[in-house]
Parts: structure tokens; C-alpha cells; sequence
């Protein structure tokens, strides 16, 4: 156990370096340093405002000096927002985005494994197909379809819920929603598939065969090992959320990590990139090793190694 | 080729996949066809604007009163398009490395493995979307070096990150399936015969994959598709006055407002493209069924 | 009790579906509880939509409309417009004009403080001007101080000491300024927020820092009391300012985007919409209906900028070419629709005194024989160029527009479109680092002057490399000539060569004023020629001031 956690810890140091000093060399490298000009600006101020900046040296000097910085913690100024610190703005928008992740996370929980284990419960028959067909419906429309569609019944015809924004509790329900509705799809079907192959093995049907009660069968011993597809499903289901994110914070104007990032991206601030990118890798190899933790505590029979 | 029947013999017995083909295909055709049948051009602006179908333009107008019909169709090109190629690109590097992988066994493979682990739980889309940021003109500029000035940069770089999304999975298919293959007797005796590796993998191993890659190839494609969307939805993607499905569903998330509906803006598109994905993923989930008995219904 | 066992079988799924759910319900509670404190905003007495995300809220380097309504409600210059938007006492509370018009004398009001109750003095002013002068601070608005007695010779760095500038405070409530001609709009200025002061201490103690709330400090109507990047901003009445508002709390949203704007209007989460580019164009003709459209017409441009240091815009022919194929009514009936006048010329009608020259008119036969003979026939070989544009719905919109139609009337292709969140291509057009740029502007005082002064040579807004040294000589003229009717003919002049016959920029149509608001709830918003709407002049109709 200690080895496995210590193996991929020491392997998320050197993955997490390369990821953000490729973002933050790719950033740089790109033309349109903010402060190059055509304008007539006295060169001393234009060497104070670079090194108030971070800007001044080769692209080089710039990474060394990010990376010690970084090591401190100290994520630097945004290029963008020349009064705040990546630190500032990661500390305002990472609830938000953690409130809108986590919640459509437990939303696609809380719809998926009970609808994919009704489906494998009543295999084949009509329940079955109709559910299967609404998880493939969840998984064919975009997140970016489904949202304007609500939007345009529920804000605009019904006026049940508001249709943007950020800042009162009935602004959570759309966005939560839509961000939830293509992994509760990829849940069900994962978690039927799951219970199905669980329910053929060859010790259930032992167990079957010596009279043990249903329930006791499904829920003792069947539910523990089908669960498993569904702790390593997380790791990817996380990362699809924190991705399927940027595109609902858009949409509904809300003030999250993934806006930010957009907006780094486009107005060319590495600092912000950079800092974003650390923060959503370090998450998502964090909760990769939660997970393989959970399952090789679950069943010892499932080798990692 | 056997993979080619079994698939026919699937179709034929199950009329719903039938449906689902013949959808694919005729989504493809108008793609080809379509927008030179309009009689609109896709970039036209007009004084018509946002207007709601009518026999001039069936699916109605956009802002800059261009015909909505043909930018769908237009745009279908591109996200078909980005798709198919990107698929390509998926599927040279996936099945390559998964076959390598397999193949060699042993460390490599694991070390192979290892990094694919790691790519797996990188935000992929989110680095895509800072690599076609960033590397947009160098590419613009390389592209006129060589001649092809034409192409629009953003599509190369989409076509190669989008596919370099992708391919994780695949390998880890191709490399588990060859693992099996290898230890089967007509490799063996290839192996013993003495023949070079190229060959054993490209004249024996490959063909008796090809079922599994069929079934994953329909799988990337509704997924590059909808990651191209994604990025023309955020602006990353195509950009004006070329279309692609995202760029338009965007258009029509942007005119929802509470004094008039412009439907069809959304609609159009959306439920075009939408019907797309379904019919792929539908189609990719039955041919799942019978050339990969190992694979989750 | 004996139960079969598919009813057993049934009881245990519910039994154990509910456990479930309530296990879920309880975390996500959880979730809700620990981060939606943190990010639930806080409730205001009134909600504006600014447009965007202001770019900075130091009055002396502020260009943009939105920043400066911001600014104008944390700070007060020596004077402040009212409601009507005419000129009201403000810091100075009196003032004396010298019959020759060179000195004016300001007598600061005696309670006068900062929001942390220190006093505010006249030397408060003194040194705030001298930040806004002096070139280390890099204002593109510094101009604005050169009517001062050697305020031009310091703002550029020809003279290092502040003291021989025009501007004095011999006691702390008295400012003495001197300007080198009788400028009749120098009092309009005295309320722009360029010429407002700065608490220079907190800039001195916070650095960069000085602008975040709680370490700003200012004189104005609101405090700044909680500033979420991309979220919203919350002003909180001053205290210490020397009148009462209506409004205690003011949310400001940066809302970009006109249909969401339109949207949270309706739904009610927004009280007031001020800026025309928030009100989506393709709707105004049914809004106009509605109770709440409010028109207010005001001096404002848009017009396209050349960068013509770039290929191809130092030729004459292809900036003149490309003028001349716009159809501008195309765009004023399509994209922007409210009604807005085409623009031939720079300065917009307003100013009954001011006659402007005829301007270049839609010829797109005469823009393709130019083209032509500049080296680009049919559009073939036009060089790869890009239009900057502020990422707003209605620029935008303009700008795809615009693209198409360079397109259709010239042949060009290569025209690519650069579209930039407000702030980033505020700093963007500051550097001229386009070839193209989608602009505009407002007036800042009634008079040909804020329009035109605007280009001279390395004007701080001129940001189209431009010069013209007869340009500059006509102004300087214009300024020491006492007569008004052969000022106005010198300023037709200035503008006969800047939009006839040198074409460093192309004027497109004139701004007609959009608001939104509920009558019952918003009051003391009047149309005035510079779209100066003092939030602190808003008050709900009930509570009229």
C-alpha cells in the first residue's frame, strides 16, 4: 500500500512539472508579450513596468524565476489582472467551481447507479431497454445542446429558473444539471454492465444455488465488487466534469476556475494558465490515486501492481 | 475480409442499426454535397436576417442573414471532417503503440503502459485547448512555408491534438487484445518460421484486430466530434465566417433572450448534430456487441 | 413476521435506494454549506450591468466609458454633473474665474474627507495632478493637464519641476490653476474623473495593491467594498461624503454579453442596463415598445482606426479604398439598429455652433479603382492583416460584418478578426499592435475639441501613428484664437484633414443611447450629450432627493 501511494506520488512530481512548464513556456513563447509596443513609451518605464511584470529577461530567466516562485507557493501576478496575484483569483473562483464539480458529481451519483442497477435487475426486458436508450440519449446530446434547450424552456418560457449567473441558490439547478447529465448516462451504463458481469460470476451463482436469500446475494456481495469499475470510472469522470465545466461556466456567465482559464488562455497569461493547470492536474492525479487506493483496499484480489 | 461480413450480416439482422447507418451516411453525403446545393453560399450576409424558416431558406437565417440551412451543412463538413481525420491520427498512434506494447511484453510494455496511465489522468482538453492557442501562428506560418496557405492552421491543429486526445484508450484495447493474439499458434509458428517483426504485426496481428478497432473507431469519432464542438463552442475552434456545429450551437445560445425565440438557430444544428452522435454511438454500441464479446453493453 | 420473499427482495432495494439517496443529499448539503458561503453574493439595493470587466479604477490612467463610471462614483473632482448632467459644485464647493479666463481660483469645501475620515485638502489635488502628469504614470489622458501652465512641458518630461506648473494650493481649501489660453471647457473637465483626486498615501503604503478592497480609499458618493474579478462589484455609500445618496448599495455586474444582460434584466437579478453595446441590437425594434427602453442620444462615434505604420495602411489609396467601400447604412439597419446616423465625419452633430466638412461618401467603384491602382486589383495579393475588436455583441457583430463586406465590395480575403476581452484590447489599442481596430468614442465635454484633439502627433489617444504637422499647428491656433465662429472654422479644417483627405481613421455611424430601467424603480437618469450618469444622482422614485 505505502509503496503504491509513494510510487505515484514520486511519478505526480515529475508530471505535474512537465505539464505546467510546458504551459508556461507555450504561453511565453507565443507572440504578444503585453507590454510590446509600437507606442512611444520612454524605455525606463517600459523596464520598470516589465520588471514590476515579471516580463523582463529571456523567456528563459522568466521560467527559472516562475519555478522558484512557484516552489514558495507563490503563483505570481496575473498579466491579466495586474493587481492580483493567480493566488487571489484561484481563492475566489475554486469554490465556485468546486460547488458546481462536486455537486454535479453526487447529482450523477445519485441518478446513474440506481437507474444502471435497475436496468441490470430487469435485464432484457423493457425497463432495460428504455433506460439503456435514455443513458445513450445523456451521452449523445452535448452538454452545450442540452443547456440552451433547458434554458430556453425553463428561463425563458416558464420562468422557473433563472438562466444565468451566479450568486443565489436557484442559479445552481440548470448548471448543475446539464454538467451532470452525460456522466449520469456513462454511470448507468457503466454500473449495469458492471452488475451484470457480477451477477454471472461463477461464486454468485454459488451462492445462489445454495439458497441464499436475493437480496443478501445482491447487495452483500455482488454491490462490492461491481462497485469497482465505477471508483476507477471516477478519475476520468472527474476530469471529464472539470472539462465539461468551462463550457457551463460559459454558458451561464458563472464566475468559476474554468472562465478563467478561457480567459487566460485567450488574453495570453501564462501566469494564470500555468497556476490553473497545476491546480486541475494536481486534483485529478490526487483523486486517481485516491481511487486505485480505494479499489486495491476493496478487493484484494485486484493486483495494481 | 471477415470483419467486413460479420458487420454486413449485423447490419442486415438489425434494422435499428440499419437506421442507424443509413443516417451516418446520408449525414456524410450532404456534408459533401449539400452546401454546393443550397444555392446559398455559407459566408453570404444578406439583408434577410434572422428570419425563421420559410421556402427561401429552410432552416431560416442567422444575424448576418446568411442561410442557416448551408452553414449546417457547412458545418457538418468541418465537424465530419475533423472527426474523420482526427480519428486517423487517433488511430495510427493508439493502435501502433498498443501493438508495440503488446508485442514486446515485458518492461516496455509495462513502462508503455505506465505513461499511458499518466496521459490518462492529464486534463487532455483542457492542454489541447493551450496548445492550439499558442501554437497558432507558428503553424500559420509554417503552413505558408510550405506552400499550403490554404488550409486553415486552426484545423491542422485540431485534427492532430484532438487525435492525440483520443488514442489512449485505443492502445490500451489494441495492446490487451494483442497480448492475447500473441500467444496464439499461427503467430507462434510465424515467430518460428523467422519472420521479421514488421511484418508479423502488420501482415498477421493487424487483420485480426481490425474488428476491435472498427468498434472503438466509432467510438473516437462522436467523441472528437464533440470535443471539436467544444472548442469551436469557447471560441478555439473554427473561426468566422467559416461554421462547424459548435460555432453555430454558440450563435444560438447567444440569441436566447426573453423577448423573441430564435429557435431555429438552436435547433438546427443542435438537433442535427445530436442525431449524428446518436446514431454513431448506437451504431458503435451494436457493433460492439458482436465483434467484441468482452465489451459492457 | 413472515414477508415472501419478493416482498423482502423489495423492502431491502428501498430500504437500501433510500440510505443512498439520503447519504447523497447529506453531502451535497455538506458542499453546499462549506463553499456556497464563500461564493453567494450579497444582496444590493440596485444591480447595474457595466458591460465588462473594468481595467483598472485609477482615475489617472482611465480611458474606457465603464471605467470611468466606476470611477466617477468613488471619486469626486472639483466639480460633479447632477441628474441633468449639468456642472455642479463637487470638492470645491465655489470658484472664482479671472476675466481674462487664465485663472480660475477653487475654494474647497471645509468637509471635505477621504472615506477614512481624513480631510481632504487642495494639495490632495496639487499632487494627484502631478501623478497624472507625470510620465513615469504613462496616462494616455495626461492631455487633459496640458491647458495648465507648463503642464504640456512636464507631462512630456521637458520640465522635472511640478512647482512651475499652473496649479497651486497656497491653503489647504484653496487650489489656484493657471492655464496658458482661456479654455472654455476647462470647467467640464474639473469633473472628469482624470482631473479627480487620489489618496496618495494608501498608494504609497499598498503599492499595487491599492485599488483591492478594503485598502481603497475614496472621496466620492460609494466606498469599494467587495471587488470579485468576473463575479460583480459592491460600493457601499461613502460616509464621510458630503451628501446623502438614495441607493446605500450599488452591485455593479461585468456582464459582457448583451443577451445575458437582457436576460437577467428580465428576470429581474439587474435593475439598470446603461451602455448601448448591452442591449442586444437585433431586439430593439421590440424593446422600443416597452415601458422600461429609455433612448438618450449623446455624443459618440464609432469609427474604424488604420494603423498606418503597418503595410498596407501607409498607403493613402488603400485606407481610402477601404473607407469607401463600407455601406454603412447596411450595418446601422442590420447590425446595430437603433436607429443610429451614419457617420461621414468624426465629430457627431450636437453642437449647434460646429459646421462639419462633407466627408467621403459610400463609392465602392471609386474604392475598387483605388485598390487597383494601389497594387491589389480585385482584393488579389492583399497582404494577411488582422482587425482588433472589443468582445462585446455589438462590436463583434459590427466586425464579422464589416469583414464580409470588405469581402463582397473588394475581393479581399485575408482579412482575419481579432476579437479581445474589453480590458485586453483597451491595453492592445494602447500599444497599436493591429492593423485594424475597431473603435469609438465619447465626448468628454460639449465641443469639437474632445473629438479632434484626440490625433494629433503622439497624441496619448491618437493610437494610430499618425501625424500630420498641419494637423497640430491648426489646433495650437485654435486654441489662442478668441473668436468663436473662426475657432469652429479652424476645428472644420482640423477635421476636413483627418477624416477627407489623410484618413488615418474611418467613421462609421453615431452612437444613439440605450438604457434600460424600470421606472418604478430607477429615477434621476436624463440624457446628456457626454452619457455622464452619475450613480450617485440615482435615487428610487420614492425617495426623490
Amino acid at each position: 500500500m505505502t509503496t503504491l501511494i509513494l510510487r505515484r506520488l514520486i511519478l505526480a512530481i515529475p508530471t505535474l512539472f512537465i505539464v505546467v512548464s510546458l504551459t508556461f513556456l507555450l504561453m511565453r513563447w507565443a507572440p504578444g508579450n503585453p507590454f510590446s509596443n509600437e507606442r512611444k513609451i520612454p524605455p525606463e518605464i517600459l523596464a520598470e513596468l516589465e520588471k514590476q511584470y515579471d516580463l523582463n529577461g529571456t523567456v528563459t530567466s522568466q521560467y527559472l524565476r516562475y519555478m522558484g516562485k512557484l516552489v514558495h507557493g507563490d503563483l505570481s501576478i496575473s498579466t491579466q489582472y495586474r493587481n492580483r496575484t493567480v493566488n487571489d483569483i484561484l481563492a475566489q473562483a475554486l469554490p465556485v467551481s468546486v460547488l458546481l464539480g462536486g455537486l454535479a458529481y453526487l447529482l450523477a451519483l445519485m441518478i446513474g447507479i440506481p437507474l444502471g442497477a435497475y436496468a441490470a435487475v430487469r435485464q432484457d426486458q423493457k425497463a432495460d431497454r428504455l433506460a439503456m436508450l435514455a443513458a445513450l440519449l445523456g451521452l449523445s446530446v452535448p452538454s452545450f445542446v442540452l443547456a440552451p434547450l433547458l434554458v430556453m424552456l425553463f428561463g425563458v418560457k416558464l420562468h422557473w429558473l433563472p438562466v444565468a449567473g451566479w450568486g443565489s441558490p436557484d442559479q445552481i439547478i440548470l448548471p448543475v444539471f446539464c454538467l451532470a447529465i452525460p456522466f449520469a448516462a456513462a454511470i448507468a451504463r457503466l454500473t449495469r454492465g458492471s452488475l451484470l458481469d457480477v451477477l454471472n460470476l461463477d461464486f454468485i451463482r454459488t451462492a445462489r444455488a445454495k439458497g441464499l436469500p436475493e437480496e443478501e446475494v445482491l447487495y452483500r456481495h455482488a454491490l462490492k465488487i461491481a462497485i469497482l469499475p465505477l471508483i476507477s470510472y471516477s478519475g476520468p469522470a472527474l476530469a471529464g466534469i472539470l472539462t465539461g465545466s468551462l463550457v457551463i461556466e460559459t454558458l451561464f456567465d458563472i464566475p468559476g476556475i474554468g472562465r478563467f482559464f478561457i480567459n487566460s488562455v485567450l488574453n495570453r497569461d501564462p501566469m494564470m494558465s500555468a497556476g490553473v493547470i497545476l491546480v486541475f492536474s494536481a486534483f485529478l492525479l490526487f483523486m486517481n490515486l485516491v481511487s486505485d487506493v480505494l479499489i486495491s483496499l476493496l478487493d484484494r484480489r485486484v493486483k495494481i501492481e | 475480409m471477415k470483419t467486413f461480413q460479420i458487420v454486413l450480416r449485423t447490419l442486415v439482422q438489425k434494422p435499428w442499426l440499419m437506421l442507424c447507418a443509413g443516417i451516418v451516411i446520408s449525414v456524410v453525403l450532404l456534408a459533401l454535397i449539400g452546401p454546393h446545393l443550397t444555392g446559398y453560399n455559407y459566408a453570404a450576409i444578406s439583408d434577410t436576417s434572422l428570419q425563421s424558416p420559410s421556402f427561401a431558406h429552410w432552416f431560416g437565417t442567422d444575424l448576418n442573414g446568411r442561410d442557416l440551412l448551408t452553414r449546417t451543412l457547412y458545418g457538418a463538413r468541418m465537424s465530419l471532417l475533423v472527426a474523420a481525420l482526427g480519428t486517423f491520427v487517433s488511430l495510427t498512434v493508439g493502435v501502433s503503440y498498443g501493438m508495440i506494447s503488446g508485442y514486446m511484453g515485458g518492461r516496455v510494455d509495462s513502462i508503455m503502459m505506465r505513461l499511458v496511465e499518466i496521459l490518462y489522468s492529464l486534463p487532455s482538453l483542457i492542454l489541447v485547448i493551450i496548445l492550439v492557442a499558442t501554437l497558432e501562428k507558428p503553424v500559420t506560418a509554417a503552413l505558408q512555408h510550405l506552400w499550403l496557405g490554404s488550409i486553415p492552421p486552426r484545423l491542422v491543429l485540431l485534427v492532430v491534438f484532438l487525435g492525440l486526445t483520443e488514442w489512449l484508450t485505443m492502445a490500451r484495447i489494441i495492446r490487451g487484445q494483442t497480448l492475447v493474439l500473441k500467444e496464439q499458434a499461427f503467430i507462434q509458428a510465424s515467430a518460428a518460421l523467422g519472420q521479421a517483426h514488421g511484418r508479423l504485426l502488420f501482415r498477421h496481428l493487424l487483420p485480426n484486430l481490425s474488428g476491435i478497432i472498427l468498434v472503438y473507431l466509432t467510438l473516437t469519432i462522436p467523441a472528437i466530434m464533440i470535443d471539436e464542438a467544444f472548442l469551436s463552442f469557447l471560441g478555439l475552434g473554427v473561426q468566422p465566417p467559416q461554421a462547424s456545429w459548435g460555432t453555430l450551437i454558440a450563435d444560438g445560445a447567444g440569441a436566447i433572450n426573453p423577448i423573441q425565440l430564435y429557435w431555429w438557430l438552436l435547433l438546427f444544428p443542435g438537433g442535427m448534430m445530436t442525431m449524428t452522435l446518436l446514431a454513431l454511438n448506437f451504431l458503435g454500441d451494436g457493433l460492439r456487441d458482436t465483434l467484441d464479446p468482452r465489451g459492457k453493453k | 413476521m413472515n414477508a415472501s420473499p419478493a416482498s423482502r427482495r423489495r423492502i431491502s432495494a428501498a430500504y437500501i435506494l433510500s440510505a443512498w439517496l439520503a447519504g447523497i443529499l447529506a453531502l451535497a448539503l455538506a458542499f453546499f454549506y462549506f463553499f456556497g458561503g464563500w461564493t453567494l453574493s450579497e444582496p444590493a439595493d440596485l444591480t447595474i450591468c457595466n458591460g465588462d470587466e473594468p481595467q483598472t479604477l485609477d482615475p489617472a490612467i482611465i480611458t474606457g466609458q465603464l471605467e470611468g463610471r466606476l470611477a466617477l462614483a468613488l471619486f469626486e473632482g472639483l466639480t460633479t454633473r447632477n441628474a441633468k448632467g449639468d456642472l455642479v459644485p463637487g470638492m470645491a464647493e465655489s470658484w472664482e474665474i479671472s476675466p481674462d479666463g487664465l485663472t480660475y481660483t477653487f475654494h474647497i469645501r471645509p468637509d471635505a474627507k477621504w472615506s477614512n475620515g481624513v480631510p481632504l485638502t487642495a494639495d490632495d489635488f496639487v499632487q494627484s495632478w502631478e501623478r497624472t502628469l507625470n510620465p513615469v504614470t504613462a496616462s494616455q489622458y495626461a492631455y487633459q493637464l496640458y491647458y495648465l501652465v507648463n503642464g504640456e512641458a512636464y507631462g512630456t518630461g521637458k520640465l522635472k519641476d511640478f512647482s512651475q506648473v499652473g496649479v497651486k494650493a497656497p491653503d489647504p481649501h484653496t487650489l489656484i490653476v493657471t492655464l496658458t489660453h482661456p479654455t472654455a471647457f476647462f470647467l467640464e473637465l474639473t469633473s472628469f474623473q482624470t482631473l479627480c483626486p487620489v489618496y496618495l498615501p494608501g498608494i504609497a503604503k499598498y503599492g499595487s495593491n491599492w485599488m483591492k478592497p478594503p485598502n481603497l480609499v475614496s472621496n466620492g458618493p460609494y466606498c469599494l467594498k467587495v471587488w470579485r474579478l468576473n463575479d460583480y462589484i459592491l460600493l457601499e455609500a461613502n460616509p464621510y461624503y458630503w451628501r446623502k445618496v438614495a441607493f446605500q448599495r450599488i452591485k455593479v455586474l461585468p456582464t459582457s454579453n448583451a443577451t445575458t444582460c437582457l436576460n437577467l434584466f428580465s428576470s429581474g437579478k439587474l435593475d439598470l442596463i446603461l451602455d448601448k453595446n448591452s442591449v442586444p441590437a437585433s431586439l430593439v425594434d421590440k424593446l422600443r415598445e416597452k415601458p422600461y427602453f429609455h433612448a438618450n442620444p449623446f455624443g459618440g462615434t464609432a469609427f474604424v482606426r488604420y494603423n498606418v505604420k503597418r503595410k498596407p495602411f501607409d498607403d493613402l489609396r488603400v485606407r481610402k479604398a477601404l473607407a469607401l467601400a463600407i455601406d454603412k447604412e447596411d450595418i446601422v439597419r442590420k447590425i446595430t439598429r437603433a436607429g443610429e446616423p451614419v457617420a461621414d465625419t468624426l465629430v457627431p452633430p450636437g453642437n449647434k455652433d460646429y459646421i462639419p466638412p462633407e466627408g467621403p461618401k459610400y463609392n465602392p467603384e471609386e474604392a475598387r479603382r483605388l485598390l487597383a491602382e494601389a497594387g491589389y486589383p480585385g482584393g488579389r495579393g492583399f497582404p494577411n492583416v488582422q482587425m482588433l475588436y472589443a468582445k462585446r455583441s455589438t462590436p463583434e457583430q459590427v466586425a464579422i460584418e464589416l469583414q464580409a463586406l470588405w469581402q463582397r465590395e473588394l475581393g479581399i480575403t485575408s482579412i482575419t478578426l481579432r476579437g479581445q476581452e474589453w480590458k485586453v484590447y483597451l491595453n492592445t489599442q494602447s500599444l497599436i499592435d493591429f492593423d485594424l481596430c475597431l473603435s469609438a468614442w465619447v465626448g468628454d465635454y460639449n465641443d469639437p475639441q474632445t473629438f479632434l484633439d484626440m490625433f494629433v502627433t503622439d497624441g496619448g489617444n491618437n493610437l494610430t501613428g499618425w501625424s500630420n504637422p498641419t494637423y497640430d499647428h491648426l489646433l495650437d491656433q485654435s486654441q489662442a484664437i478668441p473668436d468663436p465662429a473662426q475657432r469652429m472654422k479652424l476645428l472644420q479644417e482640423m477635421e476636413t484633414i483627418l477624416v477627407d483627405q489623410d484618413m488615418p481613421i474611418v467613421p462609421l455611424y453615431y452612437y444613439v443611447g440605450i438604457s434600460l430601467y424600470r421606472n418604478e424603480k430607477v429615477a434621476g437618469f436624463e440624457p446628456n450629450f457626454v452619457d455622464d450618469h452619475r450613480w450617485g444622482a440615482l435615487y428610487p422614485p420614492e425617495k426623490k432627493p
